[in-house]
C-alpha cells in the first residue's frame, strides 16, 4: 500500500518539480475534458498556455497578463501576511470595492481641478477605504472575539450595496443623462492611472504589485515583525510566550491586507475599469485567495501564481472566442488546474512509500 | 494578417482602408460579447439568438464568435481588443457597462465596426448605438395588467434604479392606470439583475401584499414560477424571452427582445460595404421589441385592446408618453398631446404622478 | 395583527421555505466542521447538486429521485474535497474555494439544455383539516415535505452528535486529532465521511432551489447561498438547533426586507437590501462576546490537516 512519510525539510527539488507537475496533469485532464466536448484538446491547450506569450498577438496579451495579474498579486500578498498569522481575512473583495468607492470620491470630489495631487491624495483615500472596511472584522475581533472570515465575507455584500448606491447615485455621472456609471477616468488626466509605457499593460498599480512583493519578502525574511507573524501561524503559544501581542498583530495584518486590496481597487478604477460601475468588481478578491495560496504564501511565489492564473484567464477567454469553447468549461479547467496544484504539493513535504511487505507496527 | 500594423500605427492604419475590401472576398466575421452565460434565459440568451439568426441568414457568408460571461471593465477591453485582433469585421457589445471600452477599442481599429447596446457614447465613426423601446412593450403589458387586475394592485420587480427600469415602471403604471384609474403599483427593487431565488421571494411578497399582476425588469423566470404556485390567481409576464413554458397562465403575454433583425441588417451592411455609424433605438415597429403571444387566459376582449394598443405603437401612430402627464411631485411634464423626447426617456429618473414611492437615488 | 400589511403567518410560513436550502447546507457543513474540517466549497457542492437534482427530477418524473440525485451529486464533489485534504494534505480553505470554481463551472456545463424545463411539481402534504387552523395551519401544516425533513435532520444531527456514540467519536476528532488517533480513531475516514455527509446536505439544498424553490434551472441559480450557509455555522457556534434558528432569521429578514418594500414602507431600499448582512454580523458579535462566550465553541482542531506520523 501506499504510506505518506514526513520529510525532515521539504524537498527542494519538488518546491520547484510541483507546479510543472500539476500542470502537466491539468492538461493532460483538462484535454481529457475539451476532447468530451468536441474540441481538439491540443489547439485548446495551445491557445491558453502558449499563445498569449508566444503566439501571433503575445505582444499586446504579454501585457494584458500584467493588467490581470496586478490586483491579484497585490491583494494576495496582503492576505498572504494574515494567512500565515492564521488571521483568515476572506473579504478582501469588499475592501477592494470600498477602495475603488474612497478614491474614486476624493477624485470626483476635486473634478474638473487639473492638480499634481491629486492622484496621491486618492491612491490614499483608497487605501483608507480598504483599510477601514478591513478594520471592522479586526476590531470586532479584538474587541468581541467575533469570527473574523464571516464578518469580512459579510461586509463585502455591504460594500457591493454601496457600490451599486454611487453608481447610481452619489457618484453618478452628472453629464451622463441618467445613465448609472461616474465620470469617466481616463478623461480626467490629474485622476487617472494610464499605461506607464504605452503597450506594457504596466502602470502604477503593477508597479505597487512587484514594489510590495519585494518589500514584504524583506519583512518575512529579516523583519521581526515577520518573524512573529510566522510564529503566531505556527505556533500560537510559543508566540505568546515571545512577547507578541496577538491583538496588535490583528490589527496589522487586517489592515494591511485590507489597504492593499483598498489600493488594488481604487489603481483599477482609475486606470483599466475607467470608472465606478455597478458591476465594477469581478472577483479578484476571492480569486486572490486561492492566489495566495498558490504561491505558498511567498510573495515571489505569490508573483508567479498570479501571472499564471492570469495567463489561464487570457489563454481561456482566447480560447472561448476562438474555438467556440464555453466559458463554463474554462471555470472547470481553472478548478482542476487549482486541484491538481494543491494536490502534488504534497510531494515537497511528504515522501510516498510504496509498503509491500512491511507490517505496519503499532 | 499583419493586423500587428493596424495597431501599432492606428493613424496609418487609416489610410489602410484596403484591408476591409480585402476582407471582404473572404468570410465577414460577427462577434458577440456576452455579459452573462448564454443559459441564462434571457438578456444574453436573446441575444445569442440573435447571432444564430445571423448565422441562419447568411450562412457560408459569415463566421461567428463570442465570449460569455465577460466582466465589464478590463477584461472587456482585452476581449473587445483580441476579436478585433484576430479578424472580426463586426463586434456586438451587449451591456451598458461595456461603452467606455468599446470606444477606447474602436480608436484602435477604424476598420472594425463596433455596435453597442443599450449606451449613448459613439465617440469614433465606428461605433454605432443601439437599443429597444422596451417601454413600447410594457404599454401593452400595463394594459393587459390593468384590465386583469382584481385587487387594482400590480407589482413590479426592478432590478437596479437606472432610466431603462423606470421607462418601464412609468410607462406600466400610465397604462393601466388609463384603462382602470384604481390601480396602484408597488415597486421592489431587486438590486440584482439576475438571483432566481431573490426574484422568487420578491414575487412571493407582491404576491402576499396582494398583487395580483406581477412585471419583472430581472431577468430569470422565477418571479413566473411564484405566480405559478397560486393556482391561476395571480398572472405575470415573460420577460426578454419569450418564457412559453409558463403558457397560458401565469405568462398570459411576454415582452421578447429580438434583436435577430437588427443584427442581420447591419451584418449585411458590412458585407454591403453600407455601414454607418448610427444610433438605432427601434421598439415594436422595427420588430426589436415582440410581443408574445397573448393567451386565452386574458379575455377575448382585453386582447383586443392590447393588440390594439400593440398595434397602433408599432405604426407610430400612438406614443406611450403622450401627455398630458404629470412627474410624481404633481408638477407637469408634458402638456395635452405633447410627446416626450428622446433625450429626457434616456435619462428618465423620475415617476410619472400616481406612483408612490421613491426611486432611490 | 398586521404590520405595515404584512401578514405574520404568511411571513413566517414563507421564510420557513426560503430557510430550507441553506438550512440543509449549514448542517451538513456543520458536521463537518465539528469533525474539524473546513469545507469553503459548499456554494460549489450546492449548485452540483441543484444540476444534477434537476436533471434527475426531469428524466424521472420524479422529485424524490430529484433531491437522492442532488445528494449524490454533491457527495460526489465533496469526495474530490475529502481526497485532497485528508489523503493528500492540501490547505482547506484553498481547496474549498477551488471546488467552488469547479462546482460552478461543471454545473454550468452540465445544465446546457435544460434551460426553460420546468420539473415535477413537488406538492404541499395534506394535513386536511389541519391547515385549517387559523394562524398556525398556515405555518406549520401548509408546508412541502422537504420543509419538515429539513427540520427533522437537525433533530437528527442533534441526537447523534450529542447522544451517540458515532457523534462521540465525531467531536473527538474535531477537537484533538491527535488525541483520537492515539485511541485508535481512523481520523482521516471518520472525516471522509463527515465530508460526504456534509456534501450530500450541501447537494440536496441545491436541489431544494432548483425543484422547489425557484423551480427551474439557470446557470448560478444558488446566487451565493452556500457562502450564508457558512456565516449561519458560526453564527449557530456549531449547534444543530441554532442553525434552524439562524437560517430562519436570515431567511426571516431577506424575506421581511422585500415585504417591507412591497408593502411600501418609507426605509431606504438599499438599507434594506444591505440589512440581512448587517444584522448577521451584529449577532455574530452578540453570540461571540455574550455570557455563553460562543465564539470560543469552535472545534479546536478545526481547518487543521491530520498526518499520522510516528
Amino acid at each position: 500500500m501506499l504510506r505518506l512519510e514526513r520529510r525532515p525539510t521539504p524537498s527542494r527539488f519538488w518546491q520547484y518539480g510541483t507546479p510543472v507537475v500539476a500542470v502537466v496533469l491539468t492538461m493532460i485532464a483538462g484535454g481529457l475534458l475539451f476532447a468530451l466536448l468536441g474540441k481538439d484538446p491540443f489547439a485548446v491547450i495551445r491557445t491558453i498556455f502558449w499563445d498569449p506569450l508566444f503566439g501571433e498577438f503575445a505582444w499586446y496579451l504579454r501585457g494584458q497578463l500584467l493588467v490581470k495579474a496586478g490586483p491579484l498579486i497585490l491583494i494576495a500578498i496582503g492576505l498572504a501576511l494574515g494567512f500565515r498569522a492564521g488571521i483568515w481575512n476572506i473579504g478582501a473583495e469588499g475592501q477592494y470595492v470600498m477602495g475603488a468607492v474612497i478614491g474614486a470620491s476624493v477624485g470626483l470630489a476635486a473634478y474638473p481641478t487639473e492638480s499634481r495631487l491629486i492622484y496621491p491624495a486618492m491612491v490614499l483615500a483608497g487605501a483608507f477605504g480598504g483599510w477601514i472596511w478591513a478594520m471592522i472584522p479586526a476590531i470586532l475581533k479584538t474587541r468581541f472575539n467575533t469570527n473574523e472570515i464571516l464578518v469580512s465575507l459579510m461586509l463585502v455584500y455591504v460594500a457591493e450595496t454601496i457600490l451599486a448606491k454611487a453608481a447610481t447615485g452619489f457618484l453618478r455621472n452628472p453629464e451622463g443623462a441618467g445613465f448609472p456609471g461616474s465620470r469617466s477616468f481616463s478623461s480626467y488626466k490629474a485622476a487617472s492611472n494610464p499605461e506607464l509605457i504605452a503597450g506594457s499593460g504596466l502602470h502604477w498599480g503593477g508597479v505597487a504589485a512587484l514594489v510590495t512583493a519585494g518589500l514584504v519578502y524583506v519583512l518575512l525574511q529579516r523583519h521581526i515583525l515577520g518573524f512573529q507573524i510566522k510564529l503566531a501561524g505556527q505556533a500560537p503559544r510559543a508566540a505568546r510566550f515571545h512577547g507578541v501581542n496577538p491583538t496588535r498583530l490583528v490589527v496589522f495584518c487586517m489592515g494591511i491586507s485590507g489597504a492593499l486590496a483598498g489600493l488594488a481597487g481604487l489603481f483599477e478604477v482609475s486606470g483599466p475599469a475607467g470608472q465606478i460601475s455597478i458591476d465594477f468588481n469581478s472577483g479578484y478578491g476571492f480569486t486572490a485567495i486561492i492566489v495566495a495560496f498558490l504561491g505558498r504564501l511567498n510573495p515571489l511565489g505569490i508573483v508567479l501564481a498570479g501571472l499564471l492564473m492570469a495567463l489561464t484567464y487570457v489563454g481561456g477567454e482566447m480560447a472561448a472566442t476562438n474555438i467556440g469553447l464555453p466559458s463554463a468549461a474554462i471555470q472547470v479547467f481553472q478548478g482542476m488546474l487549482l486541484f491538481f496544484l494543491l494536490g502534488v504539493d504534497v510531494l515537497s513535504n511528504y515522501r510516498i512509500r510504496f509498503l509491500l511487505f512491511v507490517k505496519e507496527a503499532r | 494578417m499583419k493586423r500587428r500594423t493596424l495597431l501599432a500605427t492606428a493613424a496609418i492604419g487609416l489610410g489602410l482602408g484596403l484591408a476591409g475590401a480585402a476582407q471582404a472576398q473572404d468570410k465577414t466575421k460577427a462577434c458577440f460579447v456576452y455579459v452573462g452565460p448564454i443559459g441564462d434565459g434571457g438578456w444574453t440568451y436573446q441575444h445569442d439568438q440573435g447571432r444564430l439568426a445571423v448565422i441562419e441568414a447568411f450562412g457560408d457568408k459569415v463566421e461567428t464568435a463570442y465570449q460569455e460571461s465577460v466582466p465589464e471593465g478590463a477584461d472587456a477591453e482585452r476581449v473587445l481588443t483580441q476579436m478585433a485582433l484576430s479578424g472580426c469585421d463586426i463586434i456586438f457589445t451587449t451591456s451598458f457597462g461595456y461603452m467606455d471600452p468599446t470606444n477606447n477599442v474602436a480608436a484602435k481599429f477604424p476598420n472594425v465596426k463596433f455596435e453597442h447596446a443599450t449606451g449613448y457614447k459613439r465617440e469614433h465613426p465606428n461605433v454605432a448605438t443601439y437599443n429597444a423601446r422596451f417601454y413600447e412593450g410594457r404599454a401593452v403589458m400595463g394594459t393587459i395588467a390593468g384590465r386583469m387586475t382584481k385587487s387594482n394592485k400590480i407589482g413590479y420587480i426592478g432590478s437596479f434604479p437606472i432610466p431603462e427600469v423606470v421607462q418601464g415602471i412609468n410607462s406600466s403604471f400610465i397604462h393601466a392606470r388609463k384603462v382602470n384609474p384604481d390601480v396602484t403599483i408597488s415597486v421592489v427593487w431587486a438590486y440584482t439583475w439576475f438571483d432566481p431565488a431573490k426574484e422568487a421571494d420578491a414575487a412571493k411578497a407582491l404576491i402576499e401584499q396582494g398583487v395580483d399582476v406581477i412585471l419583472a425588469h430581472t431577468d430569470s423566470t422565477a418571479p413566473l414560477a411564484e405566480a405559478a404556485k397560486s393556482g391561476g390567481k395571480v398572472i405575470g409576464f415573460g420577460q426578454a424571452s419569450d418564457m412559453a413554458e409558463y403558457k397560458p397562465s401565469p405568462r398570459v403575454s411576454s415582452i421578447i427582445d429580438n434583436w435577430a433583425p437588427y443584427y442581420v441588417k447591419r451584418v449585411q451592411a458590412v458585407i454591403d460595404g453600407t455601414w454607418e455609424s448610427q444610433d438605432a433605438w427601434e421598439g415594436i415597429g422595427g420588430g426589436e421589441v415582440g410581443i408574445g403571444e397573448i393567451t386565452d387566459a386574458v379575455p377575448a376582449e382585453v386582447k383586443a385592446e392590447a393588440e390594439a394598443m400593440r398595434d397602433a405603437i408599432g405604426s407610430g401612430a400612438y406614443h406611450p408618453f403622450t401627455g398630458p402627464l404629470n412627474k410624481q411631485d404633481g408638477s407637469a411634464w408634458l402638456a395635452a398631446g405633447e410627446v416626450a423626447d428622446d433625450g429626457t426617456l434616456a435619462g428618465m429618473n423620475f415617476f410619472v404622478e400616481g406612483i408612490t414611492g421613491d426611486i432611490p437615488q | 395583527m398586521d404590520f405595515y400589511g404584512i401578514n405574520p403567518a404568511v411571513l413566517i410560513a414563507s421564510l420557513m421555505v426560503a430557510a430550507v436550502p441553506i438550512m440543509l447546507a449549514a448542517l451538513g457543513e456543520l458536521v463537518v466542521e465539528k469533525a474539524g474540517v473546513l469545507n469553503l466549497g459548499v456554494e460549489g457542492m450546492m449548485i452540483v447538486g441543484a444540476i444534477a437534482g434537476f436533471i434527475a427530477a426531469v428524466t424521472s418524473g420524479s422529485p424524490v429521485v430529484g433531491f437522492l440525485g442532488g445528494a449524490l451529486a454533491g457527495a460526489a464533489l465533496s469526495l474530490v474535497f475529502a481526497l485532497l485534504t485528508q489523503f493528500l494534505l492540501t490547505n482547506q480553505v484553498a481547496t474549498g474555494l477551488a471546488l467552488t470554481l469547479f462546482g460552478l463551472g461543471l454545473s454550468s456545463l452540465a445544465g446546457q439544455g435544460y434551460n426553460g424545463i420546468k420539473p415535477p411539481a413537488t406538492h404541499a402534504v395534506p394535513f386536511g383539516p389541519l391547515a385549517e387552523i387559523p394562524f398556525f395551519g398556515r405555518i406549520l401544516f401548509s408546508h412541502d415535505w422537504m420543509v419538515y425533513f429539513s427540520v427533522a435532520m437537525i433533530a437528527l444531527v442533534w441526537w447523534v452528535l450529542r447522544s451517540t456514540r458515532l457523534g462521540l467519536i465525531i467531536r473527538a476528532v474535531g477537537e484533538n486529532h491527535e488525541a483520537a488517533h492515539s485511541l485508535g480513531y481512523k481520523v482521516n475516514r471518520i472525516r471522509l465521511g463527515c465530508i460526504l455527509f456534509g456534501g450530500a446536505m450541501a447537494g440536496m439544498g441545491g436541489a431544494y432551489v432548483s425543484l422547489i424553490r425557484v423551480p427551474q434551472w439557470t446557470d448560478g441559480i444558488t446566487a451565493g447561498a452556500g457562502w450564508i450557509a457558512l456565516a449561519i455555522v458560526v453564527f449557530a457556534s456549531w449547534k444543530p438547533w441554532r442553525v434552524l434558528i439562524g437560517a430562519y432569521l436570515f431567511g426571516g429578514i431577506t424575506v421581511l426586507q422585500l415585504n417591507l418594500q412591497a408593502a411600501g414602507a418609507r426605509i431606504p431600499v438599499e438599507y434594506l437590501s444591505m440589512s440581512p448582512y448587517l444584522i448577521t454580523i451584529l449577532v455574530l458579535v452578540i453570540m461571540s462576546s455574550g455570557r455563553g462566550r460562543a465564539g470560543l465553541s469552535a472545534p479546536a482542531a478545526l481547518g487543521q490537516n491530520f498526518h499520522a506520523s510516528r
